[in-house]
């Protein structure tokens, strides 16, 4: 099974590069298995059309504009990521979701799209997390670890 | 009289409103308006030179290679530091492979749908659209087969409802002229041109480490270690693989799109008459051939007022020329610069944002309006084509007398060189550019595997920070045009940085003389057939390639919108 953990956003603009942020630390954090690559995929779209392509499960970590305090993470799958689309939770959105339906007209998209998303607080210029988002990539840490352990080996924590 | 505004929605690389007044069919004024202040800049100061490429790359998620390039180019100026010849040539691949990739992806992703029309597709015949095919070009891949496979597939789209990528087209409008056969030939590209564009990038993720941003950059050369007998390092295997990559996409580039691009231009010839704009074309040399940068495999320069005879050379990375010509006026947009001049050098750029509100005759736009010799100047592929030319550059004479050969055949008339002063011109001059990258990128890589013949490993010459200030600044011609990034070193960390990036000269507001930027210019007298639907806006803009999507909101006289209508 092919997975890609793709982590999405811009890293000058404070928590709106959370995506970015989340898979560092999923990698700085844990060992993952051969199956699965991490990507950070900064603010683009078509040229992430590669990696993307032809892989069973798509992870997205990404910064989302939904309800609830900052640092709040949610997640979405399938069916509910084409809502996310269209009510634009993301500021990626037009990047990804043109990029799956390119991947629709090869038959190359990813059999399964997760998305898990973090509510930013500060989107200025600046290169640091606030609090609440920095507890929140920590959250999505986890809940990407799960998400990897059901579909396969889990992955094992670094030691330091 | 109508006022047409163009306001995209919220798109992380930067945001770009168009405003046009229409009268008796036609656009009478335009203000092109940056929405989103960049502050690069301030992120920089007091940083390490060393580590600025790696934020530059940040900038934009369409452009990050060229940022980071440009980046080392500056550092390495200020310092004036060479470049090991491997170095050179490693970059000058990733350069090309990235620009083959950005122009394809352009003209089949962004641009091809504004000329070819999907649902005209359905109704061409496989037979008739490979038989066209077939008058054009030997290319393999446009079989019946095949053809008929990639009609069906956008059947099922359009009856599922679920038009994903091309919902945005304005299917069956007035401008519209491609008969359903031409249609079918292209939408089989454009879908082919999804797994070409694969093969381009996959040649800057070997040689970058990672796409889309790559890692083996460093000032003073790259990091890729090269050993032939090594496994981690750059490898005479992979050098191979790039090469059989490279082949690949060459087939695509001169078969397809080549004859693509000369066909749409010969059916829309009557769009050679509008998009002109500001004449004066500024493009840079690059892929230097040697450690100092003061010979290139492409050549690059000044052209005023669209006469190639009055051409002037940039001829080195120290070009006073270049180096001094180059001002930035802030009249129009939302910054005020301490001090009385109206316009200022990169290297006294001021970064003081003043933001009000969109003044028609006043601010209106976060970019600033960059001058060269104190005029307006057009940048990108239609610059650096004809400054190719102007040059005498062999490869590019070829492939631009190609395509207006093949363009004159479909048009059945012969089609004049001063055609591409155009919105088709650009477009044509796009697909003649990534031509002249390919053939290009073919010569890098040779050149790369001979010097290592020789036994020259070297990729990278350490930097070394003087006490006290230097400058610098590098050049870049990128897939949208001239990219210059500026730097002021005090004492080894960064005391000024401004990027001077493509779409600041294109999109860029009125001067300190309200003299109206590129976009601007080129939208005046574009026809309008329906100002609910400005599909012939569109296609001006995005013949000079803006790197963002965009939403329309058309409003009438009192601004109420009236429809939206998505568009990349």
């Amino acid at each position: 099974m092919s997975i890609l953990v793709l982590g999405l956003g811009n890293i000058l603009l404070s928590d709106e590069g959370v995506g970015v942020r989340i898979v560092e630390a999923l990698e700085a954090s844990h060992e993952l298995p051969g199956d699965v690559e991490v990507l950070d995929g900064g603010t683009s779209g078509m040229d992430l059309l590669d990696m993307v392509a032809e892989r069973d499960c798509l992870i997205v970590a990404d910064a989302v504009n939904a309800d609830g305090p900052a640092g709040r993470v949610i997640r979405l799958e399938n069916e509910n990521i084409k809502m996310l689309f269209e009510t634009r939770f993301s500021p990626h959105q037009l990047g990804l979701s043109d990029l799956l339906a390119a991947l629709r007209l090869i038959d190359k998209a990813p059999h399964r799209v997760v998305v898990i998303g973090v509510v930013p607080q500060n989107l200025s210029l600046g290169l640091d997390l606030s609090p609440a988002v920095a507890s929140g990539r920590d959250a999505a840490v986890a809940m990407i670890v799960d998400e990897l352990s059901r579909l396969g080996p889990a992955p094992t924590a670094r030691l330091h | 009289m109508t006022r047409i505004t163009i306001d995209p929605i919220t798109r992380i690389e930067g945001h770009l409103r168009i405003d046009c007044e229409v009268d008796g069919g036609k656009v009478t004024k335009a203000w092109s308006s940056g929405t989103m202040w960049r502050g690069i800049e301030l992120i920089l100061k007091d940083r390490d030179p060393r580590d600025a490429w790696i934020f530059t790359q940040r900038i934009c998620g369409v452009c990050t290679t060229v940022h980071a390039i440009a980046s080392v180019r500056a550092v390495e100026n200020a310092l004036n530091l060479e470049v090991p010849l491997n170095a050179q040539y490693i970059r000058n691949m990733i350069v090309a492979a990235h620009g083959v990739h950005d122009h394809i992806v352009h003209f089949y992703h962004l641009a091809a749908l504004d000329w070819v029309d999907i649902v005209s597709a359905l109704k061409g015949d496989p037979a008739g659209a490979a038989k066209l095919g077939a008058t054009l070009s030997d290319y393999k891949a446009n079989s019946i087969p095949n053809i008929r496979s990639v009609r069906d597939k956008l059947q099922t789209f359009v009856d599922s409802g679920n038009l994903g990528v091309f919902a945005s087209g304005y299917w069956g409008h007035p401008a519209m002229k491609l008969p359903p056969d031409v249609n079918l030939l292209a939408a089989t590209h454009y879908i082919q041109a999804l797994e070409v564009q694969r093969t381009a990038n996959k040649i800057v993720a070997i040689l970058g480490s990672k796409t889309p941003h790559i890692q083996n950059l460093a000032v003073g050369g790259v990091s890729n270690a090269i050993n032939p007998d090594s496994q981690s390092t750059l490898t005479l295997e992979r050098l191979y693989t790039i090469k059989a990559l490279i082949d690949e996409l060459g087939d695509f580039v001169h078969n397809a799109m080549m004859n693509d691009v000369a066909a749409v231009g010969a059916l829309y010839a009557d769009w050679t008459q509008y998009g002109a704009g500001v004449t004066n074309y500024l493009s840079v040399p690059d892929l230097p051939l040697d450690t100092k940068g003061t010979t290139f495999e492409l050549p690059g320069g000044y052209i005023p007022a669209g006469d190639l005879s009055k051409f002037q050379a940039i001829t080195n990375y120290q070009d006073a020329f270049f180096r001094d010509g180059v001002k930035e006026a802030v009249k129009h947009s939302w910054y005020e610069y301490s001090g009385a001049a109206a316009a200022l050098h990169p290297y006294e750029g001021q970064t003081n944002p003043k933001y009000d509100d969109f003044h028609d005759d006043g601010k209106y736009s976060w970019i600033k309006a960059p001058t060269f010799q104190d005029k307006r100047a057009q940048v990108g592929p239609l610059a650096n084509v004809l400054g190719m030319y102007a040059a005498g550059h062999e490869p590019t004479k070829r492939h631009l007398t190609k395509v207006v050969e093949v363009a004159s055949k479909v048009a059945g008339a012969q089609i004049p060189l001063s055609a591409l002063h155009s919105t088709i011109g650009r477009i044509a001059a796009r697909a003649v550019r990534c031509a002249v990258l390919h053939e290009a990128l073919q010569n890098q890589w040779q050149l790369l595997v001979d010097n290592i013949a020789k036994g020259d490993f070297r990729t990278f010459n350490r930097p070394v920070f003087p006490k006290g200030e230097v400058r610098g600044f590098g050049y870049h011609e990128a897939p949208r045009g001239v990219l210059s990034h500026w730097i002021v070193i005090k004492d080894g960390k960064i005391d000024n940085y401004q990027a001077v990036v493509p779409s600041t000269w294109n999109a860029s507001p009125r001067d300190q003389n309200d003299e109206p930027g590129p976009y601007e210019a080129a939208l005046i007298d574009t026809p309008i057939a329906d100002a609910n639907l400005p599909l012939e806006v569109l296609r001006t803009v995005h013949s000079f390639d803006p790197c963002i999507a965009c939403a329309v909101h058309m409003v009438d006289a009192e601004k109420r919108p009236i429809v939206q209508v998505k568009a990349m």
